[in-house]
C-alpha cells in the first residue's frame, strides 16, 4: 500500500491511441459535465423559491433549442464512434508479418508456445519493437487475454480461435490479466508479458530448452496420428495432399470456397466431415479426444511449414482435388 | 381536530385488518406495500453481500473469504440486486401505487394478476434465496456458458428456476400496466396529458412483455444443457458459447432500461413539482421514453466487442449504441432547462433529483466510452463497466427510488417523513456513492479486471477509499430505513396535497380511499398545470 498510481504505463503502439481517443472523450464528458452541474446550481439558487405563493410564469418549449441540444451531441458522437472504429478494425488486423504465438488458455492457466517450440506457462517473453500476433483457443471456459499497458483485450473462446496483435514499444515487464470470469481461481490466471531487447529475447530464445520447433512436433504428430497415410504430399492418397495449402482457396463439395486459414485446420482436424473438398469422400474419423489443443496447433504449423501461397501453376485450386499433384510435382 | 378526522375517516390501509386482509388483498397500493416490504429485504440482503465484498477488497491478499465464497458473493449480489429489487423496484412499488392513480382509475385493469405477479416475485426469490442458503452460486449474475452448464459445481439450477419465475412476475406486471394505461384512463386523461410517470412506465411494460420472454428462454437452454447435456452452448457437446452471449444481453441489455426508465419518471414528477413549472419540453421527454425502450433492443452487442463477434457487427453495435445517447441527453437538458425561472424548493425528493441528474450525467457519458470500440476493449470487463454500471443502476435507479419514496411517502402513508433526516441522509448517500464508485473508474482504467478476489498491490489504495466510500453509502441507506419506520408512528400527519403538486393522486385524501377516489376525476388541463393548483393551496392555506 502507498502506491497511487492513476494512469497506466504506454508500453504499445496501441496505447497512445487508445490514450489520445480517451483524452478528446474525457474533454466532451467534462465539458458537459460542468455546463450542465453549473446551470443546475445557477438555476437553482437564481430561482430558489422566495414564497410559499410563488407561481412561476409559464416558459414555452423551445424547437429550436430542442433541435441544438440533440444535433450537437450527436455530431459528436459520430467523431467518437468513428474514431473508436478506426482503432477497433486496425485491432483487428495483424499484420503480415507477426511474429506467431499460440495461446492454450485453461483454468487456470495462460500455455503459450513460440514457434520455435519454447513453451511458457503465464509468462511471455518476446521482443522489443517486433509485431506479435496470438492466435489463442481454450480447453475449457471463456477466458480473456487483457495486457493493460497494451490496451488490448481479446475472449479466448473453446472451440475457436481468436487471434490479437501488439507491438511493443518499451521493455519491461507487463501484467497479463484473464478479464473474463472463468470459476474458482479467475483471479490467480494471472501473468506477465516480458518485452526484452531483441538482442536479450536471441539469448532467452536458445537458452530455453526447447524440444523440437512447433513444426517439427506437429511433423511427427503427423506420422503418430497415421495422417500420412492418406495425406500423401503427393496427392495420391485417399485425403487432399496438403501441401502448399495453408493460405490458399479451397473448393468443397457443395461448391462453396473457403480459404485454408488455422480455424478451418482445426475443423477439419476435429470435425472432418463438417466441410469436405471437392472431389473427395468423406473418410476421415475424427481426431477429437486424441489430440489436444496443443497438438492441434503443432498440426497447423506442420501445415503452413509445407509451404504457403503456392507458385503460379497451382493457382486453380484446392488442395484439395487431383489436381494439386500436378502442383506439387511442379514443386 | 384534524387529527381525529383523519383517523375516523375509512382509508385503503384502515379499511380491513388482518393478515388475510394483506394476503388476499386486490387493491393495487397494498400489493405496492407488498412489494415495497419484499424489495426492501432483498436489498438489504444484496446490500449485506455488497459490503462482505468491500470489506475483503480492503487488502490486495484474500483473507477474509475463500476464492469460492468471494465468486458466490459478487454472484449473489449481483442476481439479488437486479432481479429481486432493481428490476420490481419503481415499477412494482410506486408504479403499482400511483399509476392507476395518476390517470385517475380505481385499480390496476387485472387487480387478480397484480397480486400473482407479487407472488411469483415471492416464490422465485424463495426459490434463489434456497440456492444461496444451500450452497450459493458462483457463475456471475450473467451466467455465461459454457462454465454455467458444464464447470460450475453450485447452485445453478435453483438460481436459475428462481429467476425464470420472478421474470413472469415481470412479465404480468409490465402487460398489467399497458392494458392500464390504453383502457383505464379517466375521462379527459388524453396521451398527451399524461404525467411523464405514467410515460415511463409505458415504455418500460413494453421492454418488460417482449424482452424478458428472451431471458426465459435462455434460461430454460441453460437448464437443457446443464441437466440433459443436450449441445446448445458448449462446444464440447456442438455448441455455441457466444450464442449465449446474444441471448442473455437482448434482454439484459434492455433490462438496464427497466431499470432506468422509471427513475427517469420519477425525476421528471419531482422536478416540475419542486420548481412549480411543467416540464421543459414535455413530448420530447415522453417520446425519448419511447425511443430509449425501442433502440434498447437493438444495441445488445456492444457488450461483446471482444467476444469473437464479428468486426462489423461490433461497429454496426457501436455505432446503434450512440443513438440511445441523444434521448438521454434530451431528458438531462429539458430537466435542467425545466429549472429555469422556476420557483425552485431544496426538499429533499429534489435534493434526491438533483442527486440522480448528476450520478446519471456521469453514468450516461462514461456510457460514451464504453460504446467507442477502441476505448471499451481496454476497459470491458474491468472496474470501469462496474463503476459505470453502478453510476446508473445504484446512483440513478436507487437515487429515483428514494426520492420517489420521499415524494409520495406522505400521500402512501399519511404521514411526513422527518425533513432535517431525510436531508442528511439524500446528501450522505450522494457523497458515500461518489466515493465508492469515482476510484473504481480510475481502477478500471489503470487495467484491474472485475470479479478479482486477489488483485497486485498496487491497486490497492483506491480499493480503500471505494471501500471507505461503501461505509458511508451503508450508512446513507441505513438513516431513511429507521426515519420512514419511525414516521409511520411519529410522523407529522400529512394533508392531501403537501408540495402543491399536480398529478391526479394528490386530488384525493392522503392516504387515499379503498377506491382511490370519491367519483372519478375528470380531466380538464394538461399534465403539470399550476395555475389551479396554486388556488386551491393558496385558499386552503
Amino acid at each position: 500500500m502507498g502506491k497511487l498510481p492513476l494512469f497506466p504505463e504506454q508500453a504499445s503502439t496501441f496505447a497512445p491511441d487508445v490514450d489520445h481517443l480517451l483524452f478528446f472523450l474525457l474533454a466532451v464528458s467534462v465539458f458537459f459535465t460542468v455546463v450542465i452541474f453549473s446551470a443546475i446550481f445557477y438555476f437553482a439558487i437564481r430561482y430558489r423559491r422566495r414564497s410559499e405563493q410563488e407561481l412561476p410564469r409559464h416558459v414555452h418549449t423551445g424547437m429550436a433549442l430542442e433541435i441544438v441540444w440533440s444535433v450537437i451531441p450527436f455530431g459528436l458522437t459520430m467523431i467518437m464512434f468513428t474514431w473508436g472504429a478506426a482503432i477497433f478494425f486496425k485491432e483487428s488486423r495483424p499484420p503480415e508479418d507477426a511474429l506467431p504465438i499460440y495461446v492454450v488458455a485453461k483454468q487456470w492457466m495462460w500455455k503459450l508456445q513460440h514457434m520455435e517450440g519454447q513453451r511458457e506457462i503465464n509468462e511471455l517473453h518476446v521482443p522489443l519493437g517486433r509485431t506479435v500476433k496470438l492466435t489463442m483457443t481454450s480447453e475449457d471456459v471463456i477466458h480473456s487475454f487483457f495486457v493493460p499497458a497494451f490496451r488490448t483485450k481479446q475472449d479466448v473462446v473453446p472451440g475457436r480461435y481468436s487471434t490479437t496483435w501488439w507491438k511493443p514499444t518499451k521493455a519491461g515487464k507487463y501484467h497479463l490479466f484473464c478479464a473474463e470470469y472463468c470459476g474458482t481461481k479467475h483471479s490467480g490466471m494471472i501473468g506477465w508479458i516480458y518485452v526484452m531487447e531483441p538482442q536479450d529475447y536471441q539469448k532467452w530464445l536458445s537458452g530455453g530448452a526447447a524440444s523440437g520447433s512447433m513444426a517439427e512436433n506437429g511433423a511427427k504428430l503427423f506420422q503418430d496420428l497415421a495422417c500420412s497415410n492418406c495425406h500423401k504430399a503427393d496427392g495420391s492418397g485417399r485425403c487432399p495432399s496438403l501441401v502448399g495449402l495453408f493460405g490458399r482457396d479451397v473448393k468443397l463439395s457443395d461448391g462453396k470456397v473457403i480459404k485454408a486459414d488455422e480455424a478451418y485446420i482445426r475443423e477439419s482436424i476435429l470435425q472432418p466431415n463438417a466441410k469436405i473438398v471437392a472431389g473427395f469422400q468423406p473418410v476421415m474419423p475424427t481426431f477429437q479426444g486424441l489430440v489436444t489443443e496443443e497438438g492441434v496447433l503443432s498440426l497447423i504449423e506442420y501445415v503452413k511449414s509445407l509451404g504457403e501461397k503456392p507458385g503460379a501453376g497451382a493457382a486453380t485450386g484446392a488442395g484439395a482435388t487431383p489436381a494439386a499433384k500436378s502442383a506439387t510435382e511442379k514443386r | 381536530m384534524i387529527t381525529a378526522a383523519v383517523q375516523e375517516r375509512e382509508h385503503y390501509l384502515n379499511a380491513s385488518y388482518g393478515i388475510k386482509s394483506w394476503l388476499l388483498t386486490k387493491d393495487h397500493k397494498r400489493i405496492g406495500l407488498l412489494y415495497l416490504a419484499t424489495i426492501t429485504l432483498f436489498f438489504f440482503l444484496g446490500g449485506a453481500f455488497a459490503t462482505l465484498i468491500r470489506i475483503e477488497l480492503l487488502t490486495p491478499q484474500g483473507d477474509l473469504v475463500s476464492s469460492e465464497t468471494y465468486n458466490k458473493l459478487f454472484t449473489m449480489h449481483g442476481v439479488t440486486m437486479i432481479f429481486f429489487f432493481l428490476i420490481p423496484s419503481i415499477p412494482a412499488t410506486l408504479g403499482n401505487f400511483f399509476l392507476p392513480m395518476m390517470i385517475g382509475a380505481r385499480d390496476l385493469a387485472f387487480p387478480r394478476l397484480n397480486l400473482l405477479s407479487w407472488y411469483l416475485l415471492v416464490v422465485g426469490g424463495l426459490f434463489s434465496l434456497f440456492a444461496m442458503l444451500a450452497g450459493g452460486v458462483d457463475t456471475g449474475w450473467t451466467f455465461y456458458t459454457p462454465y454455467s452448464t458444464s464447470y460450475s459445481n453450485t447452485w445453478v439450477i435453483a438460481t436459475a428456476v428462481g429467476i425464470f419465475i420472478a421474470g413472469f412476475s415481470s412479465i404480468l406486471t409490465g402487460l398489467n400496466f399497458i392494458v392500464t394505461i390504453h383502457r383505464m384512463r379517466a375521462p379527459g386523461m388524453t396521451w398527451f396529458r399524461m404525467p411523464l410517470f405514467v410515460w415511463a412506465h409505458y415504455a418500460t411494460s413494453l421492454i418488460q412483455v417482449l424482452g424478458t420472454p428472451v431471458l426465459a428462454v435462455t434460461l430454460l437452454l441453460v437448464l437443457c444443457e446443464r441437466l440433459f447435456h443436450i449441445g446448445i452452448f458448449d462446444p464440447a457437446l456442438g455448441g455455441d458459447p457466444v450464442l449465449f452471449q446474444h441471448l442473455f444481453w437482448f434482454y439484459s441489455h434492455p433490462a438496464v432500461y427497466i431499470m432506468i426508465l422509471p427513475a427517469m419518471g420519477v425525476v421528471s414528477e419531482i422536478i416540475s413539482t419542486f420548481s412549480r413549472k411543467p416540464i421543459f419540453g414535455y413530448g420530447f421527454v415522453a417520446f425519448s421514453s419511447v425511443s430509449i425502450a425501442v433502440l434498447g433492443f437493438l444495441v445488445w452487442g456492444h457488450h461483446m466487442f471482444v467476444s469473437t463477434q464479428s468486426v462489423y457487427a461490433g461497429m454496426v453495435f457501436s455505432f446503434l449504441s450512440y443513438f440511445v445517447a441523444i434521448p438521454s441527453a434530451i431528458k438531462v437538458f429539458n430537466w435542467t432547462a425545466t429549472l429555469y425561472k422556476g420557483s425552485i424548493s431544496f426538499a429533499t425528493p429534489m435534493l434526491y433529483a438533483f442527486g440522480f441528474i448528476g450520478l446519471f450525467t456521469m453514468g450516461g457519458l462514461t456510457g460514451l466510452f464504453l460504446a467507442c470500440l477502441g476505448i471499451d476493449v481496454h476497459v470491458t470487463d474491468t472496474y470501469f463497466v462496474v463503476a459505470h454500471f453502478h453510476y446508473i443502476m445504484v446512483g440513478g435507479a436507487i437515487m429515483g427510488f428514494l426520492g420517489g419514496l420521499h415524494f409520495w411517502w406522505p400521500k402512501m402513508t399519511g404521514r411526513m417523513y422527518p425533513e432535517g433526516w431525510a436531508k442528511l441522509s439524500a446528501l450522505t448517500i450522494f457523497l458515500g456513492f461518489n466515493l465508492t464508485f469515482f476510484p473504481q473508474f480510475i481502477l478500471g482504467y489503470l487495467g484491474m479486471p472485475r470479479r478479482y478476489h486477489v488483485y497486485p498491490e498496487e491497486f490497492q489504495v483506491l480499493h480503500v477509499l471505494s471501500t471507505a466510500g461503501a461505509s458511508v453509502l451503508a450508512v446513507g441507506y441505513m438513516i431513511p430505513m429507521i426515519y420512514l419506520i419511525w414516521s409511520l408512528r411519529y410522523g407529522q400527519i400529512a394533508v392531501a396535497n403537501p408540495w402543491g403538486a399536480t398529478g391526479l393522486e394528490w386530488k384525493t385524501a392522503s392516504p387515499p380511499p379503498l377506491h382511490n377516489f370519491d367519483e372519478t376525476p375528470i380531466v380538464t388541463h394538461e399534465a403539470y398545470d399550476y395555475t389551479t393548483v396554486m388556488e386551491e393551496v393558496i385558499e386552503v392555506g
